[in-house]
């Protein structure tokens, strides 16, 4: 098995859609010769053409807006946004046309558009190079939101993202674009399917993108300590898998979900009303949250603080009342 | 178009290229404000007799259309209606310069031009009387729903153009905006993609002095609006869209210009807007009546009809069977909008994906038990 990183599995991904559908092309920043700045897309001009991959203008709300255009002609054009940080210039076109045409027209057209995105932090990057943004997407139907935290997954979900007849936001964790590992790429589920990556009994972690490996780190620290957690890679956001989540958690009886993204109103947030809401009689404590604090994103020097780290995780675990009556947190003081 | 003109003949070549694309000193008119024939020679060829035939039938249906859906925001049938009274000849002309297969991407106050294409006149109005956002098949008319976030349709425009002529089809877009669209971002981003791409677009921007209450000089500082393709790099042309002859002669020239794969062009149509912004506003506060008065004055239905009578085009007996027919299809139009269309309630749930989401199939399993425990109440 070949040892690749997740760039190298998107960059795969894409290779293999360009090849298997002519309908598909790759347009954006820097995508042509240079091979983005990622290099998630190097080599396929050179490879497909510049029919087929190409570099656009300097403007993301063009870029999405004639995606729309390339859509209605029939292409499925992979656009990619430099940065999450810079792919608000095109909100507009992403919230008020791309989510909602499928919809205004009752189903006559439909632009089954993939929007690949870098998001999230954990590099270091200067100002406005990082940025939690799946929340807003999230929040807007129409759209689907997913987000790989393996490499195996980075290829198999940018497949079944480009295959899927709806809008997608592709979330490609920055920090892990350059995460190895070994593995076969191979088409696999359809979107909508969460992972258990690590089974347990206590607790469940419940995480996507950048912050399943925080999840599993802090599983194995918990495990040295008696508590035995189970881990769920949610992998799409939208559409969401309450079927694994809630099973998991009905088992458990005790969730924390893990979001670097600011903790107000975000998808945790979502996440712990919905186990809330379904699992109310199973739960023996509160459903917790660690997430990023309620700041714009911190400069890379206090980055640190900002993110999620196994210790903020283990505390919260340490706050999942094992021992219901020795626990005073949750009391309310008058 | 102007474009054509080879300037580099007069000039050393390089030599300020900008100056080809500049618009020309004065918007094409073939007509003078009373109907009368202009002294000055146009640009383009005269539109032929049964095309300004066509074009006066389509603009006595458009404008009898236009009044009617005005009244019927005043029985309450429509929520709101922008007219497009004084500007008919802008929007059939455009609508007039396309083959079926060519795309349209109209805004809200396009609705003239949509019935122009063929467009049953109750979907067009569909939208704005509650029952769904786009009430036609976009598909089906090749023409995009009405667009009311201003200048992100031109995008659209672009890119399906584009891919049209990525599949070697002489598909053309034809992408309409206002006076006030052109400030914002995304008309500049569609005139530069499509400069770039050479996708074959027309963008009509029809300049009817407002957007809502902010006359044009506060909205821009060019010299015109079609200057606005300078800097981009394409093909320019102002028009007076008062003259539905001189309209329908540069709507014709652009779609050929551009099909024949020149790139695309701007047209400034200089047109007013009589009504209000919309029936819900009141123009008394930002314009005067005598500017109003002015405009009415150049009335382009008025215009081609002197014209045509003229030219022994249009006689009283074929003025008043136009008239009867319009009538008719107003009636039609009133009695098809009086019928209450039922909405089916699941189609909230239907068209968000292709295929729902388990939240979506809770929710409307939701609604599905509110809606029977309605009706068992009643
Ligand atoms: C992005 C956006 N901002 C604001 C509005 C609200 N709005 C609707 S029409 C309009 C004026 C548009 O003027 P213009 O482009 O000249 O077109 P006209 O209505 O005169 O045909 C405004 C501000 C809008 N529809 N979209």
């Amino acid at each position: 098995m070949p040892t690749i990183t997740m760039a190298q599995a998107l960059n795969t991904a894409l290779r293999d859609a360009l090849a298997a559908d002519e309908n598909v092309v790759v347009f954006g920043e820097d995508v042509g010769t240079l091979g983005g700045v990622f290099r998630v897309t190097d080599g396929l001009t050179r490879d497909f053409g510049d029919d087929r991959c190409f570099d656009t203008p300097l403007a993301e709300s063009g870029i999405i807006g004639f995606a729309i255009g390339m859509a209605m002609a029939g292409f499925k054009p992979v656009v990619e946004m430099q940065f999450d940080a810079f792919a608000y210039p095109a909100f507009e076109q992403i919230v008020s046309h791309v989510a909602k045409i499928r919809n205004r027209t009752k189903g006559a057209l439909s632009v089954p558009i993939v929007i690949r995105i870098p998001f999230a932090g954990g590099i270091g990057g200067v100002e406005h190079h990082c940025d939690s943004s799946e929340g807003y997407y999230a929040h807007t139907p129409g759209l689907k939101v997913v987000a790989p935290s393996t490499v195996e997954d980075a290829y198999t979900l940018l497949r079944a993202a480009i295959d899927d007849p709806d809008p997608v936001i592709f979330l490609e964790p920055k920090r892990l674009y350059f995460s190895r590992a070994d593995v076969d790429l191979a088409v696999g589920a359809p979107l909508g399917r969460a992972a258990v990556r690590r089974a347990g009994r206590d607790a469940t972690l419940v995480a996507y993108g950048p912050s399943v490996s925080v999840a599993l780190e802090s599983a194995e620290a918990a495990a040295a300590e008696g508590h035995d957690l189970e881990v769920i890679d949610l992998r799409s956001i939208v559409p969401f898998d309450d079927e694994t989540v809630m099973a998991s958690v009905r088992k458990t009886g005790r969730c924390i979900v893990i979001q670097e993204a600011q903790g107000f109103a975000g998808v945790g947030a979502e996440i712990a009303a919905r186990v809330q809401e379904r699992c109310f009689h199973h739960l023996h404590a509160p459903v917790l949250r660690v997430s990023g604090f309620d700041i714009p994103y911190p400069a890379p020097k206090l980055e640190r603080l900002h993110l999620p780290s196994v210790d903020r995780v283990l505390d919260s675990v340490d706050r999942l009342q094992w021992n219901d009556s020795a626990d005073t947190r949750w009391a309310v003081t008058a | 178009m102007h474009l054509e003109v080879d300037v580099t003949l007069v000039e050393p070549p390089l030599a300020r290229p900008y100056r080809k694309f500049l618009p020309a000193e004065s918007a094409v008119q073939y007509l003078d404000s009373a109907g009368g024939l202009t002294e000055s020679e146009a640009r383009y060829p005269r539109p032929s007799d049964d095309r300004l035939v066509e074009m006066h039938r389509n603009m006595v249906l458009g404008r009898r259309f236009d009044q009617q859906a005005t009244a019927l925001t005043k029985q309450g049938r429509l929520a709101v209606y922008p007219s497009s009274r004084g500007q008919e000849a802008c929007q059939i002309a455009a609508a007039m310069s396309l083959r079926p297969g060519d795309w349209m991407f109209p805004t809200y106050r396009d609705s003239v031009a949509l019935a122009a294409r063929g467009i049953d006149p109750v979907e067009i109005l569909s939208m704005l009387s509650g029952d769904w956002h786009c009430g036609y098949d976009p598909a089906a008319h090749r023409s995009a729903p009405q667009c009311t976030p201003l200048a992100t349709q031109l995008l659209h425009a672009t890119g399906v153009a584009y891919g049209e002529h990525r599949r070697g089809r002489d598909t053309i877009a034809l992408a309409f905006c206002g006076d006030g669209a052109t400030s914002e971002g995304d008309f500049h981003e569609a005139l530069n993609f499509a400069a770039v791409f050479k996708a074959p677009v027309v963008f009509l921007v029809q300049n009817n002095g407002f957007a809502i209450s902010v006359p044009l000089a506060r909205q821009s500082a060019a010299p015109t609006l079609a200057h606005k393709g300078v800097g981009y790099g394409i093909g320019s042309e102002q028009v007076d869209g008062n003259d539905p002859v001189a309209m329908l002669a540069v709507m014709d020239e652009a779609a050929r210009f551009v099909r024949a794969g020149n790139g695309p062009v701007i047209v400034e149509a200089h047109t007013y807007r009589i009504d209000a912004h919309t029936n819900a506003d009141d123009a008394t506060r930002y314009r005067d009546s005598s500017e109003v008065e002015q405009w009415l004055g150049r009335d382009p239905l008025a215009r081609l009809e002197k014209y045509l009578r003229g030219r022994g085009l249009l006689d009283d007996a074929s003025a008043a069977a136009l008239t009867a027919e319009a009538e008719s299809a107003a009636a039609e139009l009133r009695a098809g909008m009086n019928v209450d269309r039922v909405a089916d309630p699941m189609d909230l749930f239907r068209y968000v994906f292709a295929e729902q989401t388990p939240q979506l199939r809770e929710q409307q399993a939701q609604a599905e038990a509110e809606l029977a425990a309605e009706s068992e109440e009643n």
